[in-house]
């Protein structure tokens, strides 16, 4: 393994066995039954301070070709493009196929198509501090967090140049580093922040978010809803832990379905899976619900600063200069 | 490291010395990171393991500790060892060779060290441990062996009884004996030397790790064996057969019959330890120095001189701990293993506080300088500050240093430098790290993030800069740039007064904007007379004023009329008469204006409220 782990993506554990990861400028795809790597140097973002998180909707394949065909130099800067040391940091990407939004360091948003050389769009000074992460809500609108506590919606429809809706944090203006859409109900995000706090948000309602929930020790730099079960929530964080949020409501059985394989629909009828999550994210009092917390680190030394889930696989990254795989999350 | 020209004395007039200061390069090798990293893990392990535990068990998790450390190398080894095999360019397949026969050496060290320092063992398991030390490190004979052993006809292979040699010098008993039974087979001659030699052999007694025996009971049974050893050798018994007799002579410890199989041993440390199985099986740790000595000596022959492993070696079965740190730091480019192996050894509690001229003992200068060398790199500068914390004199001071001057490209890593700075209390590198980020957000115009750096160190002075700079392009521009980022201000508001003003100033004209004129009229005046405002604003706030003023509706009161024209004698009362000559035009009509606008309105407002409701 290179450097610090910045970045992983388990899209394609169910497939081929691999995981993804990015760290200094090289996309490495890992097969993870015999640890052989697969390097593809392909500079994602063309700039050389990079951090970025990939999420990718589509199979295995359209990531690899996205990655042998382009790449968009200086895709985020400061001021002047073509100085030497005006190069920005790109802080959060997110792709659904063929398009790929990115966000920097510089404030700005960029809306990239695979097939096109250059940005389809780019909203300059979108933002007056850092974006710290991009999400889709929908396929054309995207959520964004910023180093100032505040949670935009871009209608990426419209032409003007401002977000179509602003959310903060009560209290102090807490930076916040990463945002997640819950898989089913489009109306809830998570957020976390700075001070290790996971904030969940009804976006119908209000401008503040539903429920604060004390979490890491240090800023938390990912949260994940688990894709097919998003009872489930994964936060990880700069104090070393990677936390397991469960709110699936009956604690002691998991239901079938979880496990990998097939759905199985004999334990849980479709409405009452919607009303368990419905109760569980956006209660105002998670004890009352049973949520139940686990670490999922036992020796924590460094920062993680990524991870991703996919079925029972789960896979992380740490300032260690090492990645972790678990493939057996619910055994 | 420092390649130093010789010195320049006292006496002479001060030339000029270059120095050559060079990089550690290791620190940038990929395979070798794994090294830092891992044994980072195992570092911090044991730092925090507790000590509660005393004696054995203490010791055995000492031991696991070491037995962790040494198997990261061997994996590091591993991996370079292929990257050497995959290696297409010369250079770097020799670069990684070297490196591997380095990681090789260190193992061998950090092994002996285990069992005579660490694990301390005694007279008895002492051998077993040394044997097992031997059999793991000299691996030059395992293709010779592999080669006989897969062969059809083993007994027939020219090499056959070097193989058996090589079992018989390094204690492996049962192989040799089942080399020997296919001799046996082979050749019915010898099967009567065969079946003796294999009793010799099955009868050998060896020490026990247990406690099933004592070291006389071993002892006895011992002098009972070479005796009887010895009556063989006399009686003629394998005359006909060299290779046998040859052997029965190594069982017994004959030097010279051990030493003819140089070649099979290649190190004079195996022969050590062939000659203590054969001659002194029960040997003291005190005693190895004179064998090792010794052994050494004949070994070497006054051939060759000794190379600085061996001079290592030696030192270790000396016990001289110093002279072996001292040695290792010399022979090996980097602090790596030097760092780790004497805080191992302090944590055995073998090193006394043998203080160095600059006051902190060698534990702590060997961490200090190992973890000064991760600095440099872009990444494992973070291992590095575990290491400064565990160095209590030092260490903080080390790591003050050191962070503050890590190259922040990102804010990622910013943010990370700042969390190990505020876990520490360090103020002052978290106030000058915040300041620098903020100003480096500040010149490519990140208004919102030198903002957010400001908060992080709670710095009012530059929340002050940071409101000015927007008040200023207001000004210049005649609307506010980046309103997401002032109408959103919240709690932090409270920052700096500057801060306060600026995020009121722009209520009051959003409160203009909806149409709340009452509203906006109160929270304008209150911006001068709270003092909110800062002197060189009035103008600008006042001239604000004017629309309000000039609305058909009253709506400033006379008591707030009165108040806008204290401010504005205020204002220009302050100024000099010299000031006053220098204002232009612009500026007095500006002044005419607001004394006829304030003098209208008070007039209306006096009619207003004089005015009785409904009549």
């Amino acid at each position: 393994d290179g450097t610090s782990c910045v970045s992983v993506c388990a899209r394609c554990l169910a497939k081929s066995d691999g995981v993804i990861s990015i760290q200094d400028n090289r996309i490495s795809i890992w097969s993870v039954g015999d640890l052989g790597n697969v390097g593809l140097n392909g500079e994602y973002q063309g700039e050389p301070q990079l951090l970025c998180d990939i999420r990718h909707n589509g199979d295995v394949m359209d990531m690899q070709t996205l990655s042998a065909n382009q790449r968009w130099e200086k895709a985020h800067y400061h001021v002047d493009r073509d100085a030497s040391c005006g190069g920005a940091a790109c802080t959060g990407v997110i792709c659904s196929n063929p398009e790929i939004v990115t966000v920097g360091e510089d404030g700005r948003i960029n809306l990239f198509r695979a097939d096109q050389k250059d940005a389809v769009r780019t909203i300059d000074n979108a933002d007056s501090s850092t974006l710290h992460a991009v999400t889709f809500l929908r396929t054309t609108e995207i959520l964004t967090v910023n180093s100032i506590g505040q949670l935009k919606i871009w209608d990426l429809r419209q032409q003007r140049n401002e977000p179509s809706q602003i959310f903060s944090l009560t209290g102090d203006r807490v930076p916040l580093h990463c945002v997640d859409r819950h898989p089913n109900q489009q109306h809830i995000v998570a957020t976390g922040g700075q001070d290790g706090m996971l904030s969940i948000w009804d976006i119908r309602q209000g401008t503040m978010p539903v429920s604060l929930l004390n979490a890491h020790e240090a800023e938390m730099w990912e949260v994940h809803f688990h894709p097919s079960n998003p009872d489930h929530l994964f936060t990880c964080s700069e104090d070393g832990s990677l936390w397991h949020w469960d709110t699936s409501t009956s604690v002691s059985e998991k239901p079938s379905f979880l496990h990998q394989g097939g759905r199985s629909t004999t334990y849980f009828s479709h409405n009452t899976i919607n009303q368990s999550v419905v109760s569980a994210w956006l209660s105002n009092d998670p004890t009352k619900d049973r949520m139940e917390i686990t670490n999922l680190i036992p020796n924590q030394t460094l920062s993680v600063n990524s991870l991703d889930i996919l079925g029972p696989c789960l896979v992380y990254g740490t300032d260690a200069e090492a990645i972790y795989v678990n493939r057996h999350l619910f055994a | 490291l420092l390649d130093l020209p010789p010195p320049c004395g006292e006496g002479r007039p001060s030339s000029s010395c270059v120095f050559v200061v060079r990089k550690d390069q290791d620190i940038y090798i990929q395979t070798l990171r794994k090294l830092f990293n891992e044994s980072h893990g195992i570092f911090i392990g044991l730092q925090r393991s507790e000590e509660e535990f005393a004696g054995k068990s203490r010791k055995t998790q000492l031991v696991q500790v070491s037995k962790n450390y040494r198997s990261v190398i061997r994996a590091c080894m591993e991996d370079m060892h292929q990257a050497a095999v995959s290696a297409r360019d010369p250079a770097l397949h020799s670069q990684y060779s070297t490196q591997v026969s380095i990681l090789s050496a260190m193992e061998l060290i950090w092994n002996l060290c285990e069992i005579l320092f660490v694990e301390a063992a005694v007279a008895g398991p002492l051998l077993l441990r040394l044997l097992d030390w031997v059999r793991l490190h000299v691996c030059d004979v395992d293709n010779m062996v592999r080669e006989v052993l897969s062969s059809e006809n083993p007994s027939k292979h020219e090499l056959f009884w070097n193989v058996v040699d090589v079992f018989v010098l390094q204690g492996r008993m049962d192989e040799a004996r089942h080399l020997l039974s296919k001799e046996a087979s082979a050749n019915p001659t010898s099967v009567n030397m065969c079946r003796i030699l294999d009793d010799l052999m099955k009868k050998m007694p060896v020490p026990s790790l247990g406690n099933t025996q004592t070291l006389t009971e071993m002892e006895l049974k011992w002098q009972h064996w070479h005796e009887e050893c010895q009556r063989y050798l006399q009686d003629g018994t394998f005359a006909s057969n060299s290779h046998m007799e040859s052997i029965c002579k190594i069982l017994l410890g004959d030097e010279n019959a051990i030493l003819e199989k140089k070649e099979l041993m290649t190190t004079w440390y195996h022969f050590l330890v062939t000659r203590l199985l054969y001659s002194h099986p029960t040997v003291k740790p005190m005693e190895l120095r004179f064998y090792a000595q010794s052994s050494m000596d004949l070994f070497l022959g006054g051939e060759s001189s000794p190379e600085p492993l061996d001079t290592i070696l030696m030192a270790a079965f000396e016990f001289e701990l110093h002279q072996v740190i001292k040695e290792c730091s010399i022979a090996l480019s980097n602090w790596w293993f030097v760092a780790h192996l004497t805080d191992l050894l302090d944590h055995c509690k073998l090193l006394q506080s043998h203080n160095l001229y600059f006051g902190s003992n060698m534990r702590e200068f060997l961490l200090l300088e190992y973890a000064s060398g991760l600095f440099s790199h872009y990444s494992l500068w973070q291992l590095g500050v575990d290491y400064f914390d565990h160095c209590p004199e030092y260490g903080r001071v080390y790591l003050e240093l050191h962070i503050e001057r890590i190259p922040l490209n990102t804010e990622q890593k910013a943010l990370k430098v700042l969390r190990i700075c505020e876990q520490r209390q360090m103020h002052e590198q978290v106030r000058s790290i915040c300041k620098i980020m903020a100003m480096k957000a500040l010149r490519n115009n990140r208004l919102g993030s030198a903002l957010s750096w400001s908060i992080r160190a709670k710095d009012a002075a530059f929340a002050t800069l940071i409101s000015d700079r927007f008040l200023k392009d207001y000004c210049e521009k005649g609307c506010f740039s980046d309103l997401d980022l002032i109408d959103n201000l919240g709690p932090s508001m409270l920052l700096s007064d500057r801060l306060t003003f600026l995020g009121k100033y722009r209520e009051f004209h959003r409160l203009y904007g909806e149409k709340r004129f009452s509203e906006a009229a109160k929270l304008l005046l209150m911006l001068m007379t709270a003092h909110i405002a800062p002197c060189s604003f009035w103008m600008t706030l006042l001239t604000d004023a004017l629309p309000l003023l000039e609305q058909k509706e009253v709506i400033f009161s006379a008591e707030q009329t009165y108040e806008l024209m204290r401010c504005l004698e205020d204002l220009t009362a302050g100024k000099s008469d010299k000031q006053k000559f220098q204002d232009d035009d612009v500026e007095t009509m500006k002044v005419e204006m607001l004394r006829l606008a304030l003098a209208r309105n008070l007039a209306r407002v006096i009619v207003k409220e004089g005015t009785l409701e409904g009549s």
